[in-house]
């Protein structure tokens, strides 16, 4: 049995009691040197972070929350021994843990020291997919003789150096694939490390409940109660013809995924599926000519989003949040897929109005989708055929402005009123 | 209110006016018909959704006591479709909240009734243009452009027809224009008198959809008054009256393409027939159809990537084309609803294939269809 000492970074085709280093941190599993899928998750990642910088809150139960939302986005693990929770309404968790340190959100904070542990990451393989802000999925596979060692140490190096240059823990999960990696992931944490083999899967997967898969929510385990299925050991058990007859076209994966089998293949750029911008105001706003100003802002962020990426705006969603924290999102197909300012505004506008209607809001987004091809938008029909010149200005203006900067050229609906 | 009719007399009204109540309706009073009758004899129906008004008048009821009332639209209609033919209707309203009262020899209903006073009145305001045309030239503009008008809403000014004075020629003719981006049709007839001048104005799809509907009816003459923010039409004892769409109507003459010089005539009914015929094994919604041109010679191809594919050739029997070979692909409906509307040889004119097409029937010159290609 392959052993890894998380400390020395020693590998070992057999199986040593300890290491020569003397650290008991040693991982051994038969298939360690040939897994190559890692799920990595930064360990309570906000708090942490809030840890480093204020050392004298180490052995103190620290939420970051509060702020807009009133929910706990972040908790350590002292507070976790208490009953806290992520996502859990601030005053549960205060009162779960009354003498918690609550600690406002710095996001910006956050993604800085997200971007450097990302940076880290990337040097380890190009086979990288993002799932979160302290969240990703990595494929080292061909990396062994790029980096002189297995994906293993390879990965063990990595945390080491996590823990090193930003100051925080993670948590790695080894497997044979993405699915297998996160669920790796979240038995060994806080900084763990955790190998699940290809051949020990199903039976490892077989006692636990079947919430266990990411995927599995209230709804649909309890249609498997329903089927007397509570068990991933049940779903295993399932013949693929019954699968498809009780659970419907998801049935057979589902199945596949209970025994531990996930072809998804980790995919650098994930598409989105959605692009968005958005802006709370410093006071709310309640008229339409008021809500329009940042609206046309958001267009012009939306439609040079668009361009970034290559990609248009089949339609429009528009997306409001009362004063009162009530979300109101609308939608408006376009008859032709755009990546222009004004055309995004032109189909938004319409649906802004008719929200109007004298409510305080807080905040405007709006949003492309369905996302198209950039080669299809703006070129123009018989109702509108000044569409290609008006892109063409578009790109005129965009090119103006990346030279001389943002001001160089406004429109006059962007413009402060006097 | 009392007053005794003839069942035909009244169904007739009833038709007209129950066809632009909407179905289904928050607004209670919308649903129901306004019911007036005169001391001379006359009876009035009146029905509108807030965008459309319709108001027929009804003469030889006997009219015992005259007031007014509102009844349910769709209900009275039913009820009155189904009497017998020969039927004598008398209604009855004592005033108030008092069901109205039906009866035609041995049946009887009563109608929960709302407040007269609740229903809407649409005010026509001044309209100082006034024309008539025939009900036959009505048509065939309503005919010849409604297909062609959008459904989309983002751009609402494209939801109905445009009807402006033009010129033609150096010759003034009033004109129809009706297009949702992918398709344009324009038809224009001489401008009637008293058209002259007329703002130019977007007649609201489902105001053409009644509008067609009683222009059925219509045998002579029907008067167009309209401002530009009313238009009504009337004929015989019909009144309708209808908002138009608050926009502006893309300058269309500009996607009118004035170069294409490549022309091929087809008889319509052959090349109908093969659209239909090779469109049929597409499995796509927009059944794209590929036309395959070379001298005096037609491919018409549609392929699908799960059914196969379809060909059919027309040759120099039906086809003329002089010019050197061409590729172009439209919707097969596309193109099968602008030759429903040709009679016997069809006049395509391309520049080539991506730019638009104009289609035209070689017969009759006065509707003119713009077509946008797709890619096959």
């Amino acid at each position: 049995m392959a052993t890894l000492c998380r400390d020395c970074l020693r590998v070992t085709a057999e199986d040593v009691p300890a290491c020569p280093c003397g650290s008991p941190r040693l991982v051994r599993h038969p298939e360690l040197l040939r897994l190559t899928v890692a799920h990595v998750d930064c360990d309570a990642f906000y708090a942490a972070i809030e840890k480093r910088d204020r050392p004298e809150l180490l052995t103190r139960p620290v939420i970051v929350g509060g702020g807009r939302r009133g929910v706990v986005a972040a908790c350590c693990y002292v507070a976790r021994t208490r009953g806290v929770r992520s996502a859990m309404p601030m005053f549960q968790a205060l009162r779960a843990c009354p003498d918690a340190v609550v600690i406002r959100p710095d996001m910006a904070k956050y993604a800085a020291e997200a971007r450097r542990i990302r940076a880290l990451m990337e040097a380890l393989t190009p086979l990288l997919e993002p799932l979160s802000i302290d969240e990703a999925v990595l494929d080292l596979a061909g990396t062994a003789a790029l980096h002189g060692a297995p994906p293993a140490a390879v990965l063990a190096r990595f945390a080491q150096a996590v823990e090193r240059e930003v100051g925080v823990t993670v948590s790695i999960g080894l497997a044979p694939n993405r699915l297998l990696a996160k669920i790796a992931a979240e038995r060994d944490k806080p900084r763990g490390f955790a190998v699940i083999g290809r051949a020990e899967a199903a039976a490892l997967l077989a006692p636990e409940p079947v919430t266990l898969l990411p995927g599995v929510g209230p709804a649909l385990a309890r249609r498997l109660a329903a089927a007397g299925i509570t068990r991933l050991g049940q779903l295993q058990a399932l013949p693929e013809r019954d699968a498809l007859a009780r659970f419907g076209e998801e049935g057979p994966s589902l199945v596949a995924r209970a025994r531990g089998e996930d072809p998804r293949p980790v995919r650098p750029e994930r598409e989105a599926r959605s692009i968005s911008a958005e802006t709370t105001f410093e006071r709310d706003l309640r008229e339409a000519a008021e809500l329009e100003r940042p609206l046309w802002h958001l267009c012009e962020k939306l439609a040079r989003r668009l361009g970034e990426k290559g990609l248009a705006a089949g339609g429009v969603v528009l997306k409001l949040k009362t004063a009162g924290f009530a979300l109101r999102t609308r939608h408006a197909r376009l008859p032709a897929p755009t990546r222009l300012p004004e055309t995004l505004f032109e189909a938004a506008r319409p649906l802004l109005r008719k929200e109007a209607d004298g409510t305080a809001f807080r905040l405007v987004g709006i949003g492309a989708q369905p996302l198209a091809p950039a080669a299809e938008a703006d070129r123009g029909d018989l109702a509108d055929p000044e569409a290609p010149r008006r892109a063409a200005r578009w790109a005129a203006v965009e090119a103006l402005r990346a030279r001389f900067g943002e001001g160089a050229v406004v429109r006059g609906r962007g413009l402060a009123p006097r | 209110m009392k007053f005794t009719v003839d069942r035909a007399v009244l169904l007739k009204a009833l038709a007209h006016v129950q066809s632009v109540v909407e179905r289904r309706n928050t607004i209670p009073i919308l649903a129901n018909v306004l019911l007036e009758a005169t001391k001379d004899g006359t009876l009035r129906l009146t029905a509108t959704d807030m965008e459309i008004a319709i108001v027929e008048e009804v003469v030889g009821a006997a009219v015992a006591q005259p007031g007014k009332t509102t009844a349910p639209a769709a209900t009275l209609y039913e009820i009155v479709r189904k009497l017998p033919e020969a039927a004598k209707v008398e209604l009855q309203h004592p005033g108030g909240d008092a069901p109205l009262a039906l009866r035609a020899g041995r049946f009887a209903t009563s109608l929960v009734v709302l407040p007269v006073e609740d229903f809407p009145s649409m005010t026509e305001g001044k309209l100082p243009t006034v024309f008539s045309l025939k009900a036959g030239t009505l048509r065939a503009l309503i005919d010849r452009t409604r297909f062609a008008i959008s459904t989309e809403e983002t751009r609402y000014y494209l939801n109905g027809i445009y009807l402006h004075a033009g010129e033609s020629d150096g010759t003034p003719v009033l004109r129809a224009v009706a297009t949702d981006g992918h398709r344009l049709a324009r038809v224009e007839e001489p401008l009637p008198d008293g058209a002259k001048g007329m703002p130019g104005v977007i007649v609201p799809r489902k105001t053409v959809a009644e509008l067609r509907k009683l222009a059925d009816e219509a045998q002579d003459e029907i008067e167009i008054r309209l401002s530009d923010t009313k238009i009504q039409f009337r004929f015989g004892a019909v009144a309708l009256t209808s908002k138009l769409i608050d926009g502006t109507f893309p300058e269309y003459e500009r996607v009118i393409p004035r170069g294409n010089d490549k022309v091929l005539r087809v008889d319509k009914k052959a090349f109908e027939d093969a659209v239909n015929r090779v469109a049929a094994i597409s499995t796509e919604r927009s059944r794209p159809v590929k036309l395959s041109l070379d001298r005096n010679h037609l491919l018409l191809s549609a392929a699908s990537p799960d059914q196969g594919q379809a060909q059919e050739e027309l040759d120099g029997e039906v086809v003329r084309y002089e010019n050197g070979p061409l590729e172009i692909g439209f919707q097969a409906r596309y193109l099968t609803d602008i030759t429903g509307l040709i009679e016997g040889e069809v006049e395509f004119r391309f520049a080539d294939g991506s730019a638009p097409t104009l289609v035209q029937d070689v017969a009759k010159t006065d509707a003119l269809y713009v077509l946008m290609p797709m890619r096959v």
